[in-house]
């Protein structure tokens, strides 16, 4: 029978675990450059935790404990290994040095190495997102591969290969120098907005997982920001998400129904997290520097507005999504930014805009919900219902085909 | 640890190693990129190869020798050449990479020579 000692102990594991993974994984691979050792030694070190911590009870510094035992596992794999290599000699100096950090808190934060590692340009760029979330958070394939909707053994392989090339093409573990940052920052901050992407797109949140993905993400950034205090685009992302995170709830109604953000009831929004977006977005725009996440913050919090203002500036939005279009075209931003148009302007220039991209769009969800919408606004029902039959047979969320269909009936 | 820079031209490169054809503009980015390296104290070796209209391909099955005219790859960017460096990581690769003059016109891959490997085939220890 489990006692208390042990919930206890169980709970301490999780929590070092929860908070310490990534760095930990981050002290020990940016010294042998082996993130799956890194990551098996400290796997085994917890499993150690798990025996030990009930028993002798929980160490004064649960990080140190794992570390050491974490580094002694590295040191007996090293001694056994047959294949001569160079890390033999490495992990003696890291030995010497991981000897000296008696302080826990001297410990020093490689996680920023290793996010630039993961999102190094000489790995795919398919992976960054993965590996972050095994080496920095510590999910499973299985998680991954639940959040990514890919198969778990797919995505198992191209890890190990990922790593196979780190540690054996030796790929530095450092910070990148001043004048590669921002090219390099980019891929880091795509990585982990493209997991936060794949959360937001479960409309409904259906699945708790790909909820729990979307906080991963925010988590990454906020180890971003934490490191790097000076660049406006960090905090661009990371005010991004928190704007979108503030209405996750409210975009499912009591009874599971899609709510689409213009119907969406402000007082279901997470006050505090917008404070905190907002906080972020005004840092960013005092550092002078525009970039598209800043932008794509600022239009939410344009959205946000509403909260305390009841309505939605639409001509702002547009402004934005006119520069955003400029600064970084996507798909996305020109149906986002035709809808917008339509709210200024009127239906017909927005469909105007939606012509003008038309030719690469005949499987984006996105552009046929907003063109159907428009032409229902403009009385051509004919067209419009045309235009709805292609969104709701691209829509995977079965809320959305729902809420698109429901609105088809409305004339 | 040991990195090898493989140089791909393309047919119009290889013509370029022509003095009558281009004077000294390929040569003098080359021999600036060589002494750089040498500079640095990176450089470990490497040569220019012969065009690939030079290069013959040998295969040996069945007991016979099977030879072609022509290089292995029927590519229209061919391996001109190779480059190795000692360098501490893959970054310090790709830098030396992208200051090749062929990354400019052509394409350089850069590749870890399997230093293990060779130990154990030479009963050596490079290191």
């Amino acid at each position: 029978m489990k006692t208390r000692s042990d919930d206890e102990a169980h709970r301490a594991v999780e929590a070092v675990a929860r908070e310490s993974y990534g760095r930990l994984v981050a002290v020990l691979a940016a010294r042998t450059r082996d993130l799956a050792g890194a990551e098996d030694a400290l796997a085994d070190a917890l499993v150690a935790a798990l025996a030990t911590w009930p028993r002798d009870g929980i160490p004064k510094n649960p990080q140190g404990w794992l570390l050491t035992a974490a580094r002694n596992r590295l040191m007996d794999h090293a001694r056994h290994r047959i294949v001569q290599d160079q890390s033999a000699p490495t992990l003696e100096l890291m030995a010497s040095e991981l000897d000296e950090m008696t302080d826990p808190d001297a410990l020093p934060d490689e996680r920023l190495k290793l996010l630039f590692v993961c999102a190094h340009p000489a790995i795919d760029a398919d992976m960054h997102t993965p590996l972050m979330l095994q080496t920095v958070l510590g999910l499973d394939a299985v998680a991954i591969g639940r959040a990514l909707l890919v198969a778990p053994k797919t995505i198992g392989q191209r890890l190990v290969r990922a790593k196979n090339k780190i540690r054996q093409t030796r790929i530095a573990f450092e910070i990148p120098t001043a004048d590669q940052i921002p090219e390099r920052l980019e891929a880091v901050l795509n990585a982990i907005y493209a997991a936060y992407g794949n959360s937001w797109e479960d409309a409904t949140a259906a699945d708790q997982h790909i909820a729990e993905l979307g906080q991963e993400a925010i988590w990454l950034a906020r180890v971003l920001r934490e490191q790097i205090t000076d660049d406006a685009e960090v905090r661009g992302v990371l005010a991004l998400m928190l704007h979108c995170e503030a209405r996750r709830a409210a975009r499912r109604s009591a009874d599971g129904e899609f709510v689409p953000l213009s119907e969406q009831d402000p007082r279901k929004w997470r006050a505090e997290m917008i404070a905190e977006a907002e906080r972020e977005l005004a840092a960013a725009a005092e550092m002078g520097r525009p970039g598209r996440f800043q932008i794509e913050a600022a239009i939410q919090s344009v959205h946000a507005e509403r909260a305390h203002s009841g309505t939605t500036d639409w001509s702002a939005i547009a402004t934005f999504y006119d520069q955003l279009m400029q600064l970084a075209p996507s798909i996305g931003g020109a149906v986002a930014r035709a809808a917008a148009h339509a709210e200024v302007r009127g239906p017909q220039a927005g469909l105007t805009l939606l012509d003008a991209i038309a030719s690469e769009t005949t499987s984006y969800q996105p552009y046929w919900a907003v063109r159907a919408h428009l032409l229902q606004q403009l009385g051509r029902s004919e067209a419009a219902d045309e235009a709805f039959e292609r969104a709701i047979g691209l829509s995977e969320d079965a809320a959305v085909r729902n809420f698109l269909a429901h609105r088809r009936r409305q004339r | 640890m040991l990195y090898c820079l493989l140089i791909y031209e393309r047919p119009t490169d290889f013509e370029r190693r022509d003095p009558s054809v281009e004077a000294d503009a390929y040569r003098g980015a080359w021999r600036k990129y060589y002494h750089a390296m040498v500079d640095a104290g990176v450089y470990v070796g490497g040569n220019p190869l012969g065009p690939p209209d030079t290069g013959t391909t040998v295969r040996f099955r069945d007991n016979k020798r099977q030879i072609q005219d022509g290089p292995y790859a029927g590519t229209k960017e061919q391996l001109g050449g190779f480059t190795i460096l000692e360098l501490p990581s893959l970054d310090a690769a790709l830098d030396w990479a992208a200051r090749c003059p062929a990354a400019s016109y052509g394409a350089v891959e850069v590749r870890p020579l399997a230093g293990g490997l060779k130990d154990s085939i030479t009963g050596e220890n490079q290191k």
